[in-house]
Formats: C-alpha cells, structure tokens, sequence
C-alpha cells in the first residue's frame, strides 16, 4: 500500500485496520516506494539514533562554546540540577529538558547532529525518545521505529503546512519536531495509533503561532532553549494523549491551521532576523558583538 | 515526493539545515556538473544567504561541498584552510539574484584546463535543495535521485528518442524537465529516474547526432 502522507487521519486509520503501530506500516511502505528493503531502511534509521547520542553527550561539555560565542555551557548546568536533585518537575523532565539543550548546543558549535526535522529543532526528538528509553528500558530497536513514526508526521506536516521556519515560523519547525515527538513518545509508551494523533495536534495546537526571531540570524538564541520547550511541550502532549485525552481538533485540521497562520505571518517574523527578539535593544547589541554591524 | 529521511534528516554539521547542510549539497552538485577538480570557484549569495552566510557558515559548507565533501563531514568547520591547502582558489559575492528563492547560491567553477561549469541552486528547507539552473538553462532538479542531464539540438523527436532508450533498458522516469534558448538552439532534457543508471546508457544515447553531451548526475 502507497501512503500520500498528506493525512494523518488516514495513516492513523490503516494503522489500525491492520492491527499494528504506526512505525510498522510506515516502514513497509517506505522500503517499498524506494525499491529497497526494511532491514536497509532501519539500518539507515538507526545509524541517526547512533548519531542522536552522540550529539547528546558532546553537548554536555561545560565549557564548549559556539562559533559566535554567544551561547554555551547551559546543558552541563541543567545536568548538575536533576544530578543535585535541585530541579522541580522531577528527573524526567529535568533529563529531557538537559538532552534537548545538549544537542542543540552540539549543532550551534558545528557539531554533528540530525535534522529533525531541521537542524534549529534538532533537540526535541532525541530528547523525547532517549529520556523515555532510560527511564522506561526500551530496547533500540523500538527507538528506531518511533523515529519512523515521528517521520510520517513530519511528511503529513510537511506536506500540508511547512517544516521552514522561512516559510511558517518556528511553529513550523519546534513546533512540528514537538509533533514528530509526542506522537513517538506514545508509540513508546504503548499508545494507540489514534493517540499518537492527538498527542500530535495537542502538541501542535499548544505551538501555533511562534515566530521564528533569531537573534543575528543564528541558529542560537532562542533556538536553543525553545527546544528545552519543544520537548516539554511534547511531554504534555504525549501525557495528555496517553491519559485518553482527546484534542477538539483534529490533528490534519490544526496542520492546515498552521499553515494559514504561517502565510499569514509578517516576513520580518520568518527567520529574517528582522523582528521579534532580533530587533530588541540586547538583541540588536548581540548582533553588533557578532558581526560587528548590525542593519 | 517527501521520504522519511527528509524529515529524519540529514546527518549534518550544524548549525542550519537550510544554511549548511543545503549549502554543501548545492556545492556539491556543482562540483558533479564539473565533472573534473576545479582550482577556481565564484560563489554569489543571494537573499537570506546573502545576509547570513557567516553565522551560518554557509560560506564554509558550500566550499566544503565544491571540495566534495558530504553534510555530515566534520572538515566542514575547516574547509576554507583544506580548501586553500588544495590549490582551490574562492571567493564570495553578495548579490541578489531577482525572483531567486531567498536561500539562493550561483556557484561558477573552473578546472586546470579553463573548463566552467555554473549552477544555481537554493536550499529549499531541512537540507532539501533544487537546482535551478546549469550553465544559464534553467533545470528543476532535487538531487535526490540518479538524473540524466542531455544538452541537444532543439529538432522534433529527441524526447522520444531518449525516452525509448530508457524504456528498453527498463528505466523509471519520475521527474522531466525541457528548456531551450531558442527555437532550433540548444535545448536541454533533465530526467530524474529510480534506482541506479547503468553508465552505458550515455554512450547509447550519444550515439543520436542531435545529442551534444549526456552526462550522469548521481544523486547525492
């Protein structure tokens, strides 16, 4: 079976017809459209997982600081809290909330990352998945296999809105990596397909609307600390969802709401550096530090 | 048609999908369309590009990708010293380039022997790319599959007479693009198929007299 990936509802229902999660089917027809095996697909798949960890570990570094000098060292800090028992919300959200800051730091420091689905919001799905993984045993085969479910999400999203901050704000980019990761947060934690969905729109409904600003047009601030919210924001989500929460509005119809909000989005807000907390005083100022003028 | 490595995806160097991995990928193709070790490379920044480039490192990655290098190559951060260490000479132009997407590159690479090759290209969103343009002619390629790109005589019957080749050695077409300069100039056919090309291909279909070049892009 060929899949469009152009709505959730849909993949979400052949899921369950056939009985299986999301992340089976869409392997199956993934290996099959590009004329290859599952086993190739996986390997490919797990060679990011490989990767996501890396990224994580070199993140935690207290003293590595990024190309521009503005960012650094804030991971190691939220990793001391959770170790020293000093954070609120517990140790897995204080993990999630560390993992999240740690990659987005390797990929500010021109580390190596994966894009997920871009590398702005590269924190919040390895976040997600390797916080639940540790707290919960899961083996790294069932982590391969929610990142194909967080793919089909992407695609849907993709598809009918937009995965550029460019062209749709941040919403488009936290905003669907959170998606992407509440739905494979409840594959992982034995969800149905049909609550992966509104795990999904909860996430996405709770991020509509957020510009993409960055300061100096750096993959920095505040790019790193809104994947620390992307990847709480997922956890309320997939919370939420797994509690039998439903979302009022489907999860193909609060994408398409996405969409419009993006288009109709001021330019200066669309990672042009051009509004938003690219133009406040101290972001102005920090400009001026990088680069040494500032338009 | 979006696969799921373009959303999981690329294994890249940071910091921007669009402003670094995409800038290698376009680097890289120009280097392909080349086709030899270029020693001179003219990279003109347009729009976003254009303004950001170094924050991004926009200008490392896309040498790194003339160099020949992939997203995830950790010698991205130090391209430019690998690139000088080469004998590759470079340098950059912010210009913008008028209706271009606003993450556009028009990279223009020369060999040992004066040979050039031009491509424009723009970085489309999470490291996906399109060329639009080679040597002037303007393409739509996303680099994602094997492509066929066929510079020719603007006669009638060239497509069928590509597109038969193909059918017997059981080729997929899922992408088609045609361009001329001008009625009976140089027309050129881009095609996108699936799975691999066998290189024997080309020399079946040089041998039509109408046909100038056909050349082998590997998907990257």
């Amino acid at each position: 079976m060929m899949f469009k990936y152009d709505s959730l509802a849909d993949l979400v229902a052949a899921a369950t017809e056939a009985n299986e999660p999301l992340s089976k089917i869409v392997l199956r027809e993934q290996a099959e459209v590009a004329e290859t095996t599952e086993e190739a697909l996986y390997e490919t798949m797990k060679h990011s997982l490989d990767v996501m960890r890396v990224s994580v570990q070199e993140g935690l570094d207290p003293d590595k600081r990024s190309a521009s000098g503005l960012t650094g060292g804030d991971a190691f800090k939220m990793m001391q809290a959770v170790q020293e028992g000093r954070n609120i919300c517990g140790e897995i959200f204080g993990n999630a909330l560390t993992k999240a800051l740690a990659v987005s730091q390797t990929n500010a420091c021109m580390g190596r990352i994966v894009a997920a689905p871009t590398a702005g919001s590269c924190g919040i799905l390895p976040s997600a998945i390797l916080t639940i993984a540790e707290s919960r045993n899961i083996s790294d085969h069932d982590l391969v296999m929610a990142l194909f479910t967080a793919s089909a999400v992407g695609m849907v999203i993709a598809n009918n809105a937009s995965i550029a901050g460019a062209e749709g704000g941040c919403q488009a980019e936290c905003g669907a990596a959170s998606a992407m990761a509440a739905a494979a947060i409840v594959e992982l934690c034995g969800g149905t397909p049909a609550m992966s969905e509104h795990a999904c729109a909860i996430a996405l409904k709770n991020i509509l609307g957020l510009v993409c600003d960055p300061v100096a047009g750096l993959v920095e601030i505040p790019c790193i600390k809104r994947n620390a919210a992307g990847v709480g924001n997922a956890l309320v989500a997939a919370e939420l969802a797994l509690a039998g929460i439903e979302s009022a509005i489907p999860a193909d119809e609060v994408i398409i709401a996405m969409k419009k909000i993006g288009d109709a989005m001021s330019a200066t807000l669309k990672e042009t550096a051009e509004g938003g907390l690219a133009v406040t005083p101290t972001g102005k100022k920090l400009c001026e530090k990088v680069f040494g003028c500032c338009q | 048609m979006l696969q799921a490595f373009d959303i999981i995806g690329p294994v890249m160097i940071g910091p921007s999908s669009s402003h670094t991995a995409g800038a290698v990928r376009i680097g890289k193709y120009a280097r392909s369309i080349l086709g030899t070790e270029p020693v001179k490379a003219h990279i003109r920044f347009s729009g976003s590009f254009a303004k950001t480039y170094k924050g991004h490192g926009t200008d490392k990655a896309v040498i790194a990708g003339i160099l020949g290098m992939d997203t995830d190559d950790s010698r991205i951060r130090t391209s430019m010293e690998i690139a000088k260490q080469k004998g590759l000479d470079f340098e950059f132009q912010e210009e913008d380039i008028d209706g271009a997407h606003p993450n556009t590159a028009e990279i223009t690479l020369t060999d040992a022997n004066g040979k050039t090759a031009q491509v424009q290209g723009a970085s489309i969103g999470g490291g996906n790319i399109i060329i639009n343009k080679i040597n002037g002619t303007e393409v739509s390629i996303s680099g994602k599959s094997d492509t066929l790109v066929i510079p020719h005589q603007d006669v009638p019957g060239m497509i069928a007479v590509v597109t038969n080749i193909l059918a017997e050695h059981d080729v997929n077409i899922h992408g088609f693009s045609l361009c001329r300069d001008h009625k009976g100039g140089t027309a050129v056919m881009t095609i996108e198929i699936d799975g691999d090309i066998d290189e024997s291909l080309n020399d079946a279909i040089l041998a039509n007299p109408h046909i100038y070049a056909s050349t082998i892009l590997k998907a990257i």
